[in-house]
């Protein structure tokens, strides 16, 4: 068991951890211009913006570096001038004085115009790299020199940003993790992210650049990993208490090891086993907790991802793709005012009537008392919290129809 | 030159101090401008949550145009009727003055009447400001420009008070001014938010 | 409609015991508070010195008496956000190795959100417009600004607002969602606490101030310079503050209007920014940047202005490309509009939007990069005086490029998204405040004080605190780079094993913390020793750096109404060119001037504006509809005194002129 339980090393290499055993040649790095002291003090550690596992945060560190190589040749010019006029015509130096020079086109035309060609060559690079590197746009390589192979399947992925955890599910395997991402490597990968309370931040720095985790919306990252190895994620946006501890671990694997192991958590053998992920069973852990520990569930509910984005997991809850479809056909008159019921909905206590956490059930009544819209069609056995006459009005939605969903 | 030129060339040696209120209509023209961008941001949010009604009522549910029509009347007919008041001020003809502040005031506590009464019904059938952020955004921009009537209301007895007893001073006729702008700003806004609230709202 | 709450009391609203912290830390901090508070009121009291308060400094209509309290409001502030940093800095050395720090989760995310609130508005923001305060008027020739009255309840606004983030400390909690309080985080449903409602309440209040105080200034530029200064003629600092109040005038609105309507989505339940019901966080992330990113440059503009004025004083020289250096002010005015985005490309928008927002980005560095070659051509072929304001200023120069240059970084969306929230950007944005706005007003505080108080500050405890400052930064900061390039994020608390390697880092970091601490500390005994020895620093002259704007024309500290005579303008640098021509000082004809008189009505509106923010923090709605009512009445009351102004008698100007003039003359024999 825990057999893939690796202990998580922040410093993220694939076949090696510890600091000291690439030890950097100083007369290496003794030529580069400007980046000498960082770059110097950076190899001894390893860092894993600039030296990444996957093909996209490769591309992204190497854009970083030629940013900064780019604007040292303006930089450094004018801080090693700061310091030469500094030094060259204080007081004591006596060095040629002209209190009454203080224009010239020319070099006006030169201070104004240097700045300008750097960022035209700055702007131009970012033009095309925020379009070929932007999340959203599938991979076009595996790596660099290493087509995509054309009959290529991407892994999806759907990512939830919990309080304070991560979710991940495989629609393909139809198995879901909390706090643990197998991928296989050289195989592009699309991940769905969403996020269940606050904004969170998608962010595994071997991987790709990150990409916030909203609740109700959707975002994607695409992305592929090119070497096997542990590998840290963890969210880069604040989300409250727990957030120091929102951290996972992300295992790269060949591709049959890959398949094993799906093969083995779906069979519900491959340890810390929680069984099937439902409703029910995502609504008990999206309730807060801090430094969960790894899960993996043998199997998950199809539409999961789907009623998690639009807040409906929640039975009698209206869908938000459906109140959208709702709102533009121009809302649902004035009989939609009372289809609204009362919810739970707080920070300590998310969607749930029972406080889980201990110690957390001193929270104020108002932030529980949050309404929600009620699903026009409500599945048999859940009870209708309307007041009588309200929930009169509320039958005669035109649109109300036991027997279908309307928007379907 | 002489020392005593370059003095005097250098020096204003002959000052008169800036009137009172130098730059009092300066100042409230951009105090007026920062105002202006808070309703642009109160539009801005309208055009942004306008069309989430959260499976509830739309515009064409709720909005009652006569009534609209009628508190839209009113707030037009007191910018005129302030203006009329400012042509009194310039003649120096205070009672006209008077009367015509106090229509004007008539006219704006009217249209506050009606749109109180707008929100009470609105709140009464449950489409209140929680309902959905449609209706968040509706009754913000359009109570913002309510509590600006409100104030301008306020300050319009202000005056009132101050004509009657100090009579038409230059500094109260700068005030007069002041509140004329606003007034006519409210106006101005008014104007946007029944064509794109209200009207927009019922094509919509 | 407004929605009750479960301990909600009609007389105390939300405030109940449990308002009380139980923290130690906060508990001691109090006990300091308190004991402090009480020694300061017993000392006043002591010395008879209430009355002298009220009258000649709370009462105040003098712009320069209102610049000096707003340093001093920044001063203080800037400790209490200073104390904050070494506890982030010391939990993130001590969270190590399973330990969970000193600080728990409640305390840690209210101090950090803390610190950036306080160093922003109640630090930056009073001490540019203090500075802005001080220095306009005398530079432009005016003898106050446009609306004296207006610019007390300003500052007591501002005061107020720092009062109620001070309340937040001991009567319940701040907030805990970093400084900007990003919905859903910071909406009822997952922050039910007063602490997000201080955080609201006390920037509304502030907000008001510093609206004014912006129109105030701009009418101020516009109307009352001297006769003859065209606006190419102002000095570069009042040309930043121009360009400065614009922004100010033109963003805080939408401020007010992004935090009114988080205020409602909180109160009454409304659903602007809630995940349900339509609401849209992404909205507040929008309209909040859209104030945020002019911010940046409200703060640092006028620092521009600052080291404009110090390069040139101190280079004994013109400045070099006076109107190039205009110019980039007003296009980087401009460009600080359209660039909000950059702060959430990682928020999904498409490669296009994003594209155009990091190209405006890197599009400002141009006329910044212009500005800085301007300093430099400045001190080309001049003639260097090491004194405090102008090393402050090259250690700006150098690294204030190294934080645009990391700026600039970030402005490529694809490289943002590797350092995005990283420890990287907190180090590049302390890189550019610190290293810009801090060291800047640092160097204006050494600049301007002989022309406010009479005498130079001690030059000693300015290299010592100097030295410590610069290191200090550097040794706090460069660990920060370090570690976000190896892709740790910011506002993290505790450190699991994994962290163990890094350790090393955040201790360096706090080491340069301490070291900034020592250089506070010199800064502080720089100013008690220069006080002390104020006999020893005098400066008689007026003029002690050989400066060339016209603040220097009149005595140290100037007279109540600045000038005598106006000045009339007829080139850049006024002063300068005063003196190169030898204009002799008029020393009879002396007239009455008219001032505006001191009022008590803008310290009792602000007081009781902050006591209506306090009662709907808590919610007690008696007292918020009492307080706000009397706002209203009091404010009325005060439009029904139409006297506000009064001569200073022709005599008491010519005896004061009088003295001025002996002083000059004793002056010139001593140097003779």
């Amino acid at each position: 068991m825990g057999q893939y339980v690796q202990s998580r090393s922040y410093i993220d290499t694939p076949t090696r951890t510890g600091m000291s055993k690439r030890n950097p040649n100083p007369l290496r790095h003794a030529g580069r211009l400007g980046l000498i002291a960082l770059i110097a003090s950076l190899s001894a550690c390893d860092p894993v913006v600039l030296n990444p596992a996957g093909d996209i945060a490769k591309q992204e560190a190497s854009l970083v570096v030629t940013a900064t190589l780019l604007m040292l040749l303006i930089i450094v010019p004018v801080m090693a001038l700061t310091v030469y006029f500094a030094w060259k015509y204080r007081a004591s130096a006596e060095a040629r004085y002209e209190p009454e020079w203080h224009h010239s086109t020319q070099l006006e035309l030169v201070i104004w115009a240097a700045p300008l060609a750097i960022i035209i060559a700055l702007g131009s690079l970012t033009w095309v790299t925020t379009h070929t590197l932007d999340p959203f746009r599938p991979v076009a390589r595996i790596a660099e020199g290493k087509p995509l192979p054309a009959d290529v399947k991407p892994l999806e992925v759907e990512v939830v940003a919990l309080d304070w955890k991560w979710l991940f599910i495989y629609p393909e395997q139809k198995i879901a993790t909390v706090n643990e991402l197998a991928l296989p490597v050289d195989r592009p990968i699309n991940f769905k992210i969403t996020a269940s309370s606050v904004m969170n931040s998608f962010y595994i720095p071997a991987l790709a650049g990150q990409i916030y985790a909203m609740p109700a919306m959707t975002s994607q990252m695409h992305a592929v990993l090119n070497k096997t190895g542990t590998f840290t994620g963890f969210s880069a946006n604040y989300s409250g208490a727990g957030f120091s501890h929102m951290r996972f671990t992300t295992l790269g694997m060949k591709a049959g090891d890959f398949d094993a192991w799906a093969a083995k958590v779906a069979k519900g053998e491959a340890g810390d086993n929680a069984g099937a992920l439902d409703a029910n069973a995502y609504l008990k852990l999206e309730q807060p907790s801090e430094k969960e520990p790894v899960h993996r569930f043998a199997s998950v509910s199809g539409d999961l991802f789907h009623k998690i984005v639009n807040l409906c997991v929640r039975p009698g809850k209206m869908c938000q793709n459906e109140m959208m479809a709702l709102d533009a056909r121009g809302g649902a008159g004035k009989a939609g005012i009372y289809n609204v019921a009362a919810v739970t909905y707080d920070k300590y206590g998310r969607e749930s009537t029972v406080p889980v956490v201990a110690g957390r059930d001193n929270v104020p009544a108002e932030a529980r008392n949050k309404a929600f819209v009620r699903a026009i069609c409500v599945p048999q056995g859940v009870a209708n919290p309307l007041p009588a006459d309200r929930a009169a009005a509320a039958a005669k939605l035109s649109l109300a129809s036991p027997a279908r969903n309307p928007l379907s | 030159m002489s020392s005593a030129n370059l003095t005097e060339q250098y020096y204003d040696l002959h000052e008169h101090a800036h009137p009172d209120g130098y730059s009092t209509t300066l100042g409230f023209w951009i105090y007026l401008m920062s105002d202006c961008l808070i309703f642009g941001m109160l539009f801005a949010t309208y055009a942004v949550l306008g069309g989430n009604y959260a499976g509830g009522p739309a515009p064409k549910d709720l909005f009652e145009l006569p009534l609209v029509a009628l508190n839209t009347s009113l707030l037009l007919f007191s910018s005129i009727t302030y203006g009329f008041a400012m042509i009194a001020m310039q003649n120096g003809n205070k009672k006209g003055l008077t009367a015509w502040l106090l229509l004007t005031l008539m006219f704006g506590l009217g249209f506050l009447s009606i749109e109180l009464f707008e929100f009470h019904n609105l709140i009464e059938e449950g489409a209140g400001p929680q309902r959905s952020a449609f209706l968040s955004a509706f009754f913000t921009l359009v109570g913002t420009h309510g509590l600006h009537v409100t104030f301008g209301s306020i300050w319009l007895v202000t005056l009132l008070f101050q004509v009657n007893k100090h009579g038409l001073t230059d500094a109260n006729k700068r005030r007069l001014s002041c509140l004329s702008l606003f007034w006519h700003f409210l106006d101005v806004v008014w104007i946007g938010v029944f064509t794109f609230v209200y009207l927009m709202g019922v094509l919509r | 409609m407004i929605p009750t709450h479960s301990n909600w009391t009609p007389l105390l609203g939300r405030l109940g015991a449990d308002a009380i912290p139980t923290e130690p830390i906060v508990l001691v901090t109090f006990a300091a508070v308190a004991l402090g508070g009480a020694a300061l009121v017993a000392a006043l009291t002591y010395f008879r010195l209430w009355g002298y308060l009220w009258k000649e400094w709370f009462t105040s209509v003098d712009h320069k008496k209102i610049g000096i309290m707003y340093m001093i409001l920044g001063l203080v502030m800037f400790l209490r956000g200073f104390a904050d940093a070494i506890m982030i800095r010391s939990q993130q050395a001590l969270g190590f190795g399973g330990s969970d720090g000193y600080l728990n989760s409640h305390h840690f995310d209210q101090v950090f959100t803390a610190h950036g609130v306080i160093m922003i508005f109640f630090v930056a923001m009073p001490f540019v417009t203090g500075l802005m305060n001080y220095v306009v008027p005398l530079q432009i020739g005016a003898r106050d600004v446009s609306f004296p009255f207006l610019n007390n309840f300003s500052f007591w606004m501002t005061a107020g607002g720092a009062v109620l983030v001070m309340a937040s400390l001991f009567i319940g909690e701040f907030a805990r969602t970093g400084w900007l309080a990003y919905p859903p985080l910071s909406g009822l449903a997952y922050s039910p606490d007063v602490g997000v409602d201080y955080y609201i309440w006390s920037l509304q209040v502030a907000g008001v101030g510093t609206t004014l105080s912006g129109v105030n200034l701009i009418a101020t530029i516009v109307k009352l310079r001297a006769p003859g200064m065209k606006l190419m003629h102002m000095p570069v600092f009042t040309w930043t503050a121009l360009v400065t109040n614009i922004l100010i005038v033109a963003v805080f609105p939408v401020l007010t209007v992004v935090l009114a309507l988080l205020g409602l989505d909180r109160v009454f339940h409304t659903n602007f920014f809630t995940n349900d019901f339509g609401g849209s966080p992404m909205l507040y992330v929008n309209l909040i940047w859209i104030w945020g990113h002019p911010e940046v440059y409200i703060l640092v503009l006028p620092i521009f202005g600052v080291f404009s004025e110090v390069v040139s004083t101190f280079c004994s020289k013109r400045l070099f490309g006076y109107s190039s250096m205009v110019y980039a002010t007003c296009v980087i005015g401009i460009l600080s509009y359209i660039v909000w985005l950059h702060h959430f490309f990682t928020m999904g928008s498409g490669a296009s939007v994003n594209s155009f927002f990091g190209i405006s980005t890197m599009v400002i560095s141009i006329p910044t990069g212009a500005k800085l070659f301007n300093w430099l051509f400045t001190m080309f072929r001049g003639r260097i005086r090491y004194e405090l304001p102008m090393m402050w200023t090259v250690a700006f120069m150098l690294t204030f490029t190294i934080g645009g240059m990391t700026g600039v970084m970030m402005a490529v969306p694809a490289a943002d998204f590797v350092l995005h929230n990283s420890l990287f950007l907190i180090a590049h944005f302390h890189n550019v405040i610190i290293g810009g706005v801090v060291w800047g007003v640092f160097a204006a505080i050494n600049y301007w004080w002989p022309k406010a108080f009479g005498f130079k500050l001690n030059q000693f405890w300015g290299k010592v605190s100097f030295w410590c400052w610069v290191p200090g930064f550097w040794l706090a900061f460069t660990p920060l780079y370090i570690l976000g390039l190896m892709g740790v994020t910011r506002r993290m608390r505790v450190f699991d094993a994994s962290f163990d390697p890094l350790r090393i880092y955040y201790f360096v970091a706090l080491l340069g913390a301490l070291l900034i601490a020592a250089g506070i500390g010199a800064m502080l005994v720089q100013f008690a020793v220069s006080i002390w020895k104020r006999e020893e620093y005098k400066d008689v002259s007026g003029d002690p750096w050989g400066g060339r704007t016209l603040e220097w024309a009149t005595s140290s500290p100037p007279p109540e109404y600045n000038f005598a005579f106006t000045p009339k303008i007829h080139d850049i640098d006024a002063w300068a060119d005063m003196k190169a021509k030898g204009v002799a000082r008029p020393v009879e004809g002396f007239q009455a001037i008219l001032m505006p008189q001191g009022t008590w009505a803008g310290i009792v509106l602000a007081g009781i504006s902050t006591v209506c923010g306090f009662a709907l923090i808590w919610q007690v709605w008696w007292l918020a509809i009492a307080s706000f009512v009397t706002v209203v009445a009091t404010a009325i009351f005060h439009t029904f005194n139409y006297d506000r102004n009064f001569y200073i008698p022709a005599d008491h100007v010519a005896e004061v002129e009088a003295a001025r003039t002996a002083q000059l003359a004793a002056l010139e024999k001593g140097a003779a």
